[in-house]
């Protein structure tokens, strides 16, 4: 007689598909998934706990390195709570300024999850051709902020530099140049069959298992949910610039896939109004008091990372250090469903289903 | 080569074939260097960087460092590997692949050996590397490797019955089984090359010949993101070299086989071409396959494993046996008749 | 928290900052006076004090969080434990201040009237100075105020009664000095701050104060022809208003009666609706915010915990994704066994967050299907948020 046993494989923290330092538990029975665990905390380095201690304008560089793909959102996040706290005006050059690097950072972001997710497909080039794109912005923020992954680039109040002369010009040549590459990228890979028979169907759920797990980001909009919330509740500039949210219908991989993809191309949208209506001059700091002091009270904050929402709720005492700061981080929220959709799934549609989720560990440990 | 082919057997000329093999063997051995080197090259092209160009000019001492690193590495057996079979795994991999190349000729005078069952002969020899993969992967004591060797068997098996069912067509038009002959009896425009009558073999063929390599798309059992490296996970140095150099001697064998089988083998395109010698348009023929392998990998995502053998008893066998049917048909009707 | 809306009544008098500062220079000088002489003060004590004890009320409250104004704060601080004492030196208005005690010199009449609005964010000090311009002034509006704060609990019977004494030796010395009746700043009663948080009791008097401030004020602005534009006009109700008073009425009528402890607005927070619920009839309350038509809240979006020294607290922010409706539901528990029930059932997304909130601050949720440590290593010992953490290897 055969006699068959639960393989127990340990998907360990040092991986190359687990974006990070996520250890998932797996029970195999054969090559289907029977039960997984993510395990996580590898990378908790206690910014919430080490903020207490410090003022505002200090904790930035460490929200730079929550997300480190995506650190400009990081910034602004705790920038905003702290200006909406303390009823701070930011000046117009200071919000485009500010605006226009969350959408680039978003295009970034949104690259990287794309050539890896594709690397782990088993496609070697996309993942090539992405970080060529990503060295253009990324460039492009060196030349702003000195800094290429954690930029320390927002205050409270404002930016800290003001873009140097000819960047602006850069940026908007940025666009169209992007918008072709775009078309490449989606040609290449969009229309593939064996690609899309990787992703198709993989990883599927419905709008009311979304909401109950507390998804955002693409996760959520892939179901059909319409929840972004640059649109449903603006902030920064937002309101003023015209783009769409994509949305999806089936709540699988092939639908997270292109929602984010769509998304790539209207923040380019958003950056070419942006960069349109562009303040010729203009402060780049507003009125801020020699010390950052909130009055007391508390304040919960959110914004749309290119991982969902990325919310900074503070506790303030009234003095120049947070009393509690928690950051709700997208990736953490978002990783919760990743043991019910791995159930009777087999190990490869795991790296599938994984990277359509787009999770960075440094945002789920905090 | 004929003459000496037909000659009786004496002293001499086993000495002399074995010198020939000696020098074949150093050619191949030339030819994966470089193979190696281009890939890399060309994969780097494609992702629009510049492949290895530190070491020599253009990178061409790359492969000759990396397979001297391999040399000089330790050889670790893992502790509770079936240690004979773990040191037989890799030469039981690499041997039947270079008897296999033994049977392509490369032009008309210039082959090593022209068996009329040329085609069985190379489809039985390339099966027993299949159990060296198993071997390896088993005998690694690892559960990757195992899973591994188990998926890269049941792919390689599957695989094998499109690819020679796909050759069925040609070797009925050609009526003979002997590799010479089916090169020979292609005409001189590529238009009577076999790729045209037969292209739904061709494509049978390419898609089978891809997957028996193990070759993205269908790398499933060896660069799989998922689990680590399957069957040669607990390889390092030279053994994990033999498997390598399998691999890309199996090319070279597939990319030998297209040409013959489909490309018309020494035949210049154009008639009016030919005093470019056969050999240097065998070369280019080959080049080209072996070049369209590595444009493969660098272009698609991988196949998942079911669907993977799905597709070959689903749809490869299907076309190929429908390839045959219809040849049969044609063959009788419109070219005995 | 009626904190908030007494610092937003604060905000649309930052214009009269200006006007504040002389009030509050002047109030410096006298509190560096007395800070030579809290004995002084205490001699003063029992004659000021029947109509200090109005304005005590406030002042305890008020120190604890304001820090707008420093020198203000900081003597009164200096009688009140209550936390006062944190205000530092520096403050974003002293900047402006140096230039007033000339100006103050020059005595605008209206001053102390400003001095007490001036004291609206002080606290004690301001207080004080708006008693002593009631005295000075309009002895009834102090009465009135007696009356509308008279009510009100005091927390620390001996810290009201150093305020007091500050306050009263503060008093007397201004109503010496006040040549003009010192209109009583509006708004006066910076009592706004407060810790927002914590005491019910301390809220309910803050309210009182308001109240009474704000009939001082009327008074006030009847008794004294011009002075300041007295901004003494309620504040809009925010537009979501209604939606805290349904949701507190639906909770009230279909959970318990008891199940809310506070409601209020948060304003820093855009209006936030903030619920405090008691932990005993939190699952009910989050059953009811899902499923119930009108509020109808399916999304969860954040849970925080948060160590306040006393106590612990849970906040959960949740959201209805087609009106938008949101509120902020806070649970509080003690920090010995803190116990809070799991939202998990009512909400799935709510799993790993409370996970966090056990792991980093040691809150049980019964009810959670799998609550052990997530971020921390499993054999860790201690609850590294908590504000009394002291990690038991230090080498680790």
């Amino acid at each position: 007689m055969i006699r068959t046993e639960e393989l127990l494989l340990n998907v360990g923290p040092q991986h190359p598909s687990t974006h990070g330092v996520l250890r998932l538990v797996l029970k195999l029975d054969g090559e289907v998934i029977t039960e997984a665990t993510p395990v996580i905390g590898y990378l908790h380095r206690g910014t919430e706990k080490l903020a207490e201690s410090l003022n505002y304008t200090q904790i930035i560089p460490y929200t730079d390195r929550m997300d480190y793909v995506s650190a400009m959102t990081n910034n602004y996040v705790l920038c905003h709570a702290v200006e909406k706290m303390m009823g701070i005006e930011v000046p117009e050059r200071a919000q485009f300024l500010r605006l226009i690097v969350m959408e680039m950072q978003r295009i970034a972001s949104h690259l990287v999850w794309w050539g890896t997710y594709l690397l782990d497909l088993g496609a070697m080039s996309p993942f090539l051709y992405a970080f060529k794109e990503r060295e253009k912005i990324v460039s492009l923020f060196n030349e702003l902020c000195g800094a290429r992954l954690t930029y320390n680039y927002m205050r409270v109040g404002g930016v800290k530099w003001d873009a140097p002369p000819g960047w602006i010009d850069k940026v908007r040549d940025f666009v169209p140049y992007m918008e072709k590459q775009l078309e490449e990228y989606e040609q290449l890979v969009s229309g593939n069959e064996i690609f899309l028979a990787r992703v198709r169907g993989i990883g599927k759920y419905d709008a009311e298992t979304a909401i109950a797990y507390g998804l955002s980001g693409a996760n959520l909009r892939c179901t059909g949910v319409k929840w972004d919330l640059r649109k449903n509740e603006p902030y920064c500039i937002y309101d003023r610039f015209e783009f769409d949210v994509p949305v999806g219908t089936n709540g699988d991989c092939y639908d997270r896939y292109m929602v984010r993809f769509e998304e790539m191309r209207q923040s380019l949208r958003i950056l070419k109004q942006a960069i349109e209506q562009f303040p010729s001059s203009g402060e780049t700091m507003g009125k801020v008091p020699r010390v950052i002091r909130p009055p007391a009270g508390e304040t919960y904050v959110r914004i749309e990372s290119p991982r969902g929402e990325i919310g900074c709720h503070i506790v303030s005492k009234g003095k120049a250090e947070p009393y509690r700061l928690k950051f709700r981080r997208p990736s953490f929220n978002n990783l919760q469903i990743l043991p019910k959709l791995l159930v009777g799934e087999t190990m490869t549609n795991l790296i599938a289903i994984m990277g359509g989720i787009d999770f960075v560990l440094g945002e789920v440990d905090c | 080569m004929t003459k000496w082919v037909e000659q009786p057997l004496s002293w001499e000329n086993v000495l002399i074939y074995a010198l020939l093999s000696v020098v074949f063997l150093l050619l191949i051995l030339g030819y994966v260097t470089y193979a190696i080197l281009f890939e890399r090259k060309v994969l780097g092209w494609m992702q629009w960087r510049h492949g290895p160009n530190r070491l020599g000019p253009w990178g061409i001492f790359q492969t000759v460092a990396d397979v001297l690193k391999l040399l000089i590495k330790e050889d670790t057996i893992p502790h509770k590997a079936d240690r004979a079979l773990f040191i037989l795994a890799p030469a039981l991999c690499y041997a039947p692949s270079f008897a296999a190349i033994a049977v392509i000729p490369y032009t008309r005078e210039l082959y090593f050996a022209d068996l009329n069952v040329a085609v069985i002969y190379y489809a039985a020899l390339s099966a027993i590397s299949t159990i060296a993969i198993v071997l390896g992967g088993w005998a690694s004591n690892n559960k990757y490797s195992l899973l591994g060797g188990m998926r890269s068997a049941a792919q390689m098996i599957s695989y094998e019955v499109p690819l020679i069912l796909s050759i069925v067509g040609t070797v009925m038009m050609t009526g003979s089984m002997s590799l010479r002959q089916i090169a020979d009896a292609q005409g001189d425009w590529f238009w009577e090359w076999n790729f045209l009558p037969q292209i739904i073999g061709f494509g049978v063929f390419i898609v089978a010949a891809v997957s028996e390599l193990n070759r993205t798309p269908f790398d499933l059992p060896e660069a799989e993101s998922e689990l680590v490296a399957g069957y040669h996970t607990e390889y390092s140095g030279f053994r994990f070299a033999f498997f390598m150099l399998a691999e890309y001697v199996y090319m070279f064998a597939i990319a030998g086989l297209a040409s013959v089988l489909f490309l018309g083998g020494w035949h210049p395109p154009a008639p009016f071409l030919d005093f470019i010698p056969g050999i240097v348009w065998m070369i280019l023929k080959m080049a080209f396959v072996i070049f369209f392998l590595f444009w493969l990998r660098a272009t698609m995502p991988r196949v998942r494993i079911d669907q993977l053998m799905g597709l070959a008893w689903k749809v490869l066998v299907p076309l190929a046996i429908l390839n045959v049917f219809v040849t049969a048909v044609c063959l009788e009707l419109f070219i005995k008749g | 928290m009626s904190e908030e809306r007494k610092r937003e009544e604060g905000r649309p008098e930052a214009p009269r900052e200006a006007d504040r500062q002389p009030a509050a220079a002047r109030q410096e000088e006298s509190g560096g006076e007395k800070r030579g002489e809290p004995a002084a003060a205490g001699r003063q004590a029992p004659s000021a004090a029947e109509r200090q004890s109005p304005a005590a009320p406030e002042q305890q409250a008020s120190p604890v969080a304001q820090q707008q104004e420093p020198a203000n704060t900081q003597e009164v601080s200096g009688t009140e434990p209550a936390g006062a004492g944190a205000e530092h030196p520096n403050q974003p208005q002293p900047d402006t201040m140096p230039e007033h005690p000339e100006a103050s010199a020059s005595g605008k009449p209206a001053a102390p009237a400003n001095a007490a609005a001036g004291g609206r964010t002080g606290g004690g000090a301001a207080a004080a100075g708006e008693g002593a311009g009631t005295d000075a002034a309009a002895g009834a509006g102090a009465d009135t105020a007696a009356g509308g704060t008279a009510g009100s609990g005091a927390a620390d019977p001996e810290r009201e009664a150093k305020i007091k004494a500050a306050q009263e030796a503060r008093a007397a010395r201004l109503a010496a000095k006040a040549a003009a009746g010192g209109g009583d700043g509006a708004a006066s009663g910076g009592a706004a701050g407060a810790g927002a948080a914590a005491d019910p009791e301390r809220e309910a008097k803050i309210k009182a104060a308001q109240e009474a401030r704000a009939a001082r004020l009327a008074a006030k602005a009847a008794a004294e022809a011009g002075g300041d534009a007295a901004p003494a006009e309620p504040k809009p109700p925010s537009p979501k208003q209604p939606w805290l008073d349904e949701a507190v009425e639906l909770l009230k009528s279909e959970v318990h009666p008891e199940a809310v402890e506070e409601a209020s607005i948060n304003e820093l927070s855009d209006d936030m609706p903030t619920i405090v619920v008691k932990a005993e009839h939190w699952r009910a309350v989050a059953e009811l915010l899902k499923s119930h038509g009108k509020l109808g809240c399916n999304y969860l979006r954040n849970v925080t915990g948060v160590d306040y020294e006393t106590h612990l607290e849970v906040v959960y922010f949740v959201i209805n994704l087609e009106t938008k409706r949101e509120y902020a539901i806070k649970i509080r528990t003690d920090r010995e066994q803190p116990s809070v029930p799991s939202a998990t059932p009512v909400w799935t997304g709510a799993n790993w967050p409370e996970r966090e909130i056990y792991d980093l601050l040691g809150v049980e949720f019964p009810g959670h299907p799998d609550l052990r440590r997530i971020l921390m290593p499993d054999d860790w010992v201690g609850h590294p948020l908590r504000k009394d953490y002291v990690p038991l290897d230090p080498e680790v």
